[in-house]
């Protein structure tokens, strides 16, 4: 059963990792605009398109 | 065709349509974007460089001022002489294409590296290279490609702070913890005895103990301030209790961990702190796209023209001097007081009074700060420099200066003084009781009583029910400041008005014509003419007559600014305009009228006058059943008699009123124990929404200005401030009823402490289902109320 100790070690150092990136995320201003990027991927799309059709 | 939708996006086209190759667009922006779709056969060459606009002449020089390297640097958010950073505000972003329009700014000016739009915010930020283009050539693109960025003095001041994080950081770090925490304290709850859970339960406790000290020092850590705060004011508030609560918690589990006499009560530790700053979360609603914190500096101008020995240079506003002579182009705001010396001005003071036509002046005449200029170029003298202005020396008033720290008590903390006394009263006794019965247990009972104590329910029913109204009326268009507005709301007996603009519309001014009749001809010719007209006064008229005016053509056009309009058509000649426009003498002084001379005679005048809002008569009957009414106006007398006879009798008015006296007439009433609702919307008012319980400014269009206040609502819904005054009331009395409730669940915990039973399994259970319980509880009950209402 000494495995617990791994296990909770290793849980435990999961979950800081993702609290680290989650905490970086926050900082990075990923949620303080959340509709513009929703929009703007759809204009990259049709952007690509366009060079498309003008490339066949 | 259908005109009221735009050809490229779909959205409403709204009252002024851009027209382009017989189609419409509710902004240059889709016009843009079409143009370039539609000269390149959809799109085969998606280049915009090919269209990069024109600048019309009238801009030309208007951001000269961007070449003054102490302005610019006050713009910028970053240069380090090669990149250089800069934000703009642009009010006209409302669509799709107008992000992808500024997105694709570098392909316009190759000196831009990238923009990058915040549609919420209604902002773009600009990367650029320093030695391939500058701030002017920028802003001058964008105002080109009819997006033009709003400037103002605000921008020139220090860079306001950023939002701060801190509140997530804290609820991200106690949510991790807590469910950490819980997981780890439950093989403790299932397995009380057993080789397994002795040989583990030493490394669960000790892992719970350390995650759980960067809660208690770091998430927690405003709930200590804020309790040290109110101790060393005298003042016992919510927070006390909390601190307590949450100290004794970790100081007892610690110790029970330390000496291994038990697993302590982490997980009601951390889940407490989790559950209180997820109410602190969610009472934060914050509306991006408005401010509640404007005054004049957002509205006027950074900077100026100035004229020295007939040459134009552009001076920073503050550095206006008296004496100073100023040029001021069209639609651009006068920053100080000043004399017209050259120039017919048409000034439109809307941002200051709310009445949105505008004021025709003539030279020698004294024009306030605040007012737009509405009609050509003209040149002033200035006689106040910024401060020292009619306007802006509202400003210097205290009630600007000291930040809003909270002075109020609110409904919490007015209840938490006896909770605090009867806590520690009852852990006292029951601390000596037991000290005599079982001195062992003396200890474990007085920490249980002030855990179970922890008014977490109590602190959180107030957050919750707050913040779910302030969505409700978010929704209903209604836009608080913040949570504690709304106790405010129900606390109020006065309610002031202001006149122009609040209680009378903007839109839609009501137009009579007095003179001789005019024939259905000639008024589709009139309305023919005044087509041509971007003036205010011809845009009302125009929608005021309902003739179609598709058949008529006027053959001759001419618009003198600022005075009217010469005509004509094949057999007739028209002048529309002013009294003087027509030769005549004007005989009511304050009116508002266009003349019309047809062949030379002069047949009537088109009379504007305000309208009152829409059910005006039932809001006041209604308001006035439970509220003082006071109507409080910078006007003249003139309307007194119209009010008198459409608002209930009881309704006070005061005219001329200047706007310090507004504030001051507020001051007052406060001093005589009133609690104030003040309704206004022009700058003018802004001292008295400052100065108000609650200020709530009217606007017709939520995303243009208005002053510092705490709150907005949307013109069109006016007829709904009883129902929000209702709802707000109503707020608090489910806030009460749940007090109640949380005290019945601190009496059955109680009975757990004072009798040695609260073991960690119990507070677990307790603790969360008595939060969520009345979290659940007022969450439906401000949803049923706003629903039933």
């Amino acid at each position: 059963m000494e495995v617990v100790y791994i296990t909770i070690g290793v849980s435990v150092i999961v979950a800081i990792f993702f609290l680290v990136i989650f905490i970086k995320a926050i900082k990075s201003g990923q949620y303080e605009d959340t509709y513009t990027p929703s929009v703007r991927m759809l204009f990259d799309d049709e952007l690509v398109n366009e060079n498309n059709k003008e490339h066949n | 065709m259908n005109t009221n939708t735009c050809y490229h996006c779909g959205l409403d086209c709204g009252k002024n349509p851009v027209k382009f190759n017989d189609k419409y667009f509710c902004c240059n922006g889709c016009k843009t974007v079409y143009e370039i779709l539609n000269a390149n056969e959809l799109g085969c060459y998606y280049d915009l460089e090919s269209n990069p606009g024109t600048i019309p002449s009238e801009i030309k020089d208007k951001y000269s001022y961007l070449e003054n390297q102490e302005i610019v640097s006050k713009l910028l958010e970053f240069d380090d002489g090669t990149i250089a950073v800069s934000e703009f505000y642009i009010p006209s972003i409302h669509c799709s294409s107008c992000i992808w329009v500024l997105e694709n700014l570098s392909k316009l000016n190759s000196g831009v590296i990238t923009s990058l739009v915040n549609f919420p915010k209604k902002t773009v930020r600009i990367t650029y290279k320093t030695n391939a283009t500058n701030l002017k050539e920028v802003v001058e693109l964008l105002t080109s490609i009819a997006y033009e960025p709003y400037i103002s003095l605000e921008d020139a001041d220090a860079k306001k702070n950023k939002v701060s994080k801190t509140l997530i950081y804290q609820l991200v770090i106690a949510a991790f913890v807590f469910g950490n925490v819980m997981m780890l304290s439950f093989p403790e709850y299932f397995q009380v005895e057993g080789f397994w859970i002795n040989k583990y339960k030493i490394v669960f406790r000790w892992l719970m103990l350390l995650m759980s000290i960067p809660v208690v020092v770091y998430s927690a850590k405003d709930y200590f301030i804020s309790a040290y705060k109110g101790l060393s004011h005298k003042i016992l508030n919510i927070d006390v209790p909390v601190a307590l609560g949450v100290s004794v918690l970790f100081i007892r589990s610690s110790t029970e961990v330390v000496l291994n006499t038990g697993g302590g009560f982490f997980d009601s530790l951390t889940g407490l702190i989790f559950f209180l700053l997820l109410g602190k979360f969610f009472q934060q609603k914050t509306y991006n796209f408005l401010s509640f914190e404007r005054d004049y500096k957002s509205y006027f101008p950074i900077a100026v023209t100035k004229i020295i020995d007939g040459k134009e240079i552009p001076i920073a506003v503050k550095d206006i001097l008296e004496g100073d002579r100023l040029l001021i182009r069209n639609q651009e705001l006068i920053p100080v007081d000043a004399i017209l010396i050259n120039g017919t001005a048409s000034i439109d003071y809307s941002f200051v009074t709310g009445e949105s036509i505008p004021v025709i002046k003539k030279s020698g005449d004294k024009l306030f700060a605040g007012g737009k200029q509405t009609a050509g170029i003209i040149e002033v003298d200035v006689i106040n420099v910024l401060e020292q202005s009619y306007l802006t020396q509202l400003w210097s008033n205290d009630i600007f200066k000291k930040s809003h720290e909270k002075t109020i008590k609110n409904i919490t903390d007015s209840i938490s003084k006896y909770f605090t006394a009867i806590i520690l009263t009852i852990a006292l006794f029951a601390g000596i009781y037991w000290y005599f019965v079982n001195p062992s247990l003396a200890f474990n009972i007085v920490t249980a009583v002030l855990i179970i104590a922890c008014p977490c329910a109590l602190a959180l029913s107030a957050p919750f029910a707050f913040g779910n109204m302030l969505r409700i009326f978010g929704y209903q268009k209604l836009y608080l400041k913040n949570a504690e507005v709304i106790e405010q709301m129900s606390k109020i007996d006065t309610i002031i008005f202001d006149k122009t603009g609040t209680i009378t519309s903007n839109e839609g001014s009501k137009i009579n014509y007095e003179g001789t009749k005019l024939t259905s001809k000639e008024l589709q010719q009139i309305k023919a003419i005044i087509r041509g007209s971007n003036h205010p006064l011809s845009r009302a008229l125009y929608d005021a007559i309902i003739e179609d005016c598709s058949s008529e053509k006027p053959i001759a056009f001419n618009e003198i600014i600022g005075k009217g309009i010469e005509s004509s058509f094949k057999d007739t000649s028209f002048e529309l305009g002013s009294a003087s426009f027509v030769g005549i003498e004007q005989i009511e002084l304050n009116e508002t009228s266009i003349y019309v001379k047809i062949n030379k005679v002069i047949k009537g005048k088109f009379k504007l006058s305000n309208t009152y809002r829409q059910g005006i008569k039932d809001i006041f009957k209604n308001l006035s059943k439970k509220y003082e009414l006071i109507i409080l106006s910078g006007d003249n007398e003139g309307e007194k008699e119209t009010l008198k006879a459409m608002l209930p009798q009881s309704t006070q008015f005061q005219f001329n009123q200047k706007p310090e006296n507004k504030l001051n007439f507020i001051k007052n009433l406060q001093s005589n124990g009133n609690h104030v609702l003040m309704l206004g919307d022009g700058l003018n008012d802004a001292g008295a929404l400052a100065q108000s319980n609650v200020g709530i400014a009217i606007s017709e269009n939520i995303n243009v200005f208005s002053p510092a206040c705490d709150g907005i609502l949307d013109a069109n819904l006016f007829n709904k401030i009883p129902k929000f005054l209702t709802l707000a009331y109503k707020t608090v009395r489910i806030i009460k009823i749940s007090f109640i409730l949380s005290f019945l669940y601190n009496v059955i915990g109680m009975y757990f402490a004072l009798t040695g039973q609260l073991t960690p399994v119990v507070a677990a259970i307790l603790m969360p289902a008595s939060s969520i319980t009345i979290v659940i509880f007022v969450t439906v009950l401000t949803n049923w109320i706003s629903k039933k209402n």
